[in-house]
């Protein structure tokens, strides 16, 4: 019983995942510019991850691989972040024009 | 020295859980490693006050990262429902916020939760000042209240 109830919560966190994921894929596409585009790779780098891997590790049979798939979550928190912050400053420095709502009230 | 002492602890557990076995041969080079490793970072003279960020009060940390946790949810599901919703449900803007936090480490962590949470991303920080872009005026509103800047600061405080 106890397992049933585990593979169920295991599986829905990865389908969720799975699905927040490819909602950040086509946000990609979908999104006008550049700045908010990063907006929706930012799903894929937060939530889809972190569910995907809360679903592994209900499913993973030892500590050491709880362990592993933690310092995974933890490496991604990291970069995630860096990289998004990364491209945005340096799209800001090369001068490329945001697509803004408020008639271009831009410092 | 405790500082040492902290990068061998942090080291160490890196090896045994990349590595999950506990022979004598992969224990010895796990200790050699670590050696090297804290060896060339004396070498390159990189221990000033901030190469070893854990100097927030840490029981306070565990508090605003569930906090955290819970805004990136919130913040999760926004984002993607516009992406459903389309071009036209979004409203992209770019504004400062002022940061109050004193040290840099605090600044950091204030920046990275802003680039962390989907819907706002920082794009520069200048002396206190940082230039956000937010895909939404909601998320902009949302950040302006400082609701997040205050928690951070908060931390700070020892």
């Amino acid at each position: 019983m106890m397992e049933m109830a585990l593979d169920i919560l295991s599986w829905f966190c990865i389908v969720v995942g799975g699905f927040l994921g490819i909602t950040g894929a086509i946000g990609l596409f979908r999104f006008p510019d550049f700045y908010s585009r990063l907006h929706a790779a930012s799903i894929t780098d937060t939530l889809s991850v972190g569910l995907i891997i809360f679903g592994l590790v209900l499913q993973s049979s030892s500590v050491l691989m709880v362990l592993k798939l933690l310092l995974l979550l933890l490496i991604l928190a990291y970069t995630g972040p860096t990289a998004a912050h990364a491209l945005a400053k340096t799209a800001r420095q090369e001068k490329l024009k945001p697509v803004l709502d408020d008639n271009g009230e831009e410092s | 020295m405790s500082k040492i002492f902290g990068f061998v602890l942090i080291l160490a557990s890196f090896w045994l859980i990349s590595s999950g076995m506990f022979k004598p041969l992969l224990l010895t080079f796990g200790a050699i490693s670590i050696v090297i490793v804290i060896a060339l970072i004396m070498r390159m003279k990189s221990k000033d006050a901030e190469s070893y960020p854990i100097i927030m009060p840490a029981w306070r940390l565990p508090g605003y990262l569930l906090w955290m946790i819970g805004q990136i949810v919130v913040s999760n599901i926004d984002v993607a429902k516009r992406v459903w919703l389309g071009k036209s449900s979004i409203s992209p803007t770019i504004f400062t916020v002022r940061a109050t936090q004193k040290t840099d480490v605090a600044k950091v962590l204030y920046a990275n939760s802003i680039t962390m949470t989907p819907g706002t991303v920082t794009l520069s920080v200048r002396e206190d000042v940082l230039e956000v872009h937010a895909l939404t005026k909601a998320a902009a509103e949302e950040l302006k209240k400082g609701e997040m800047d205050r928690r951070v600061t908060a931390l700070e405080a020892a």
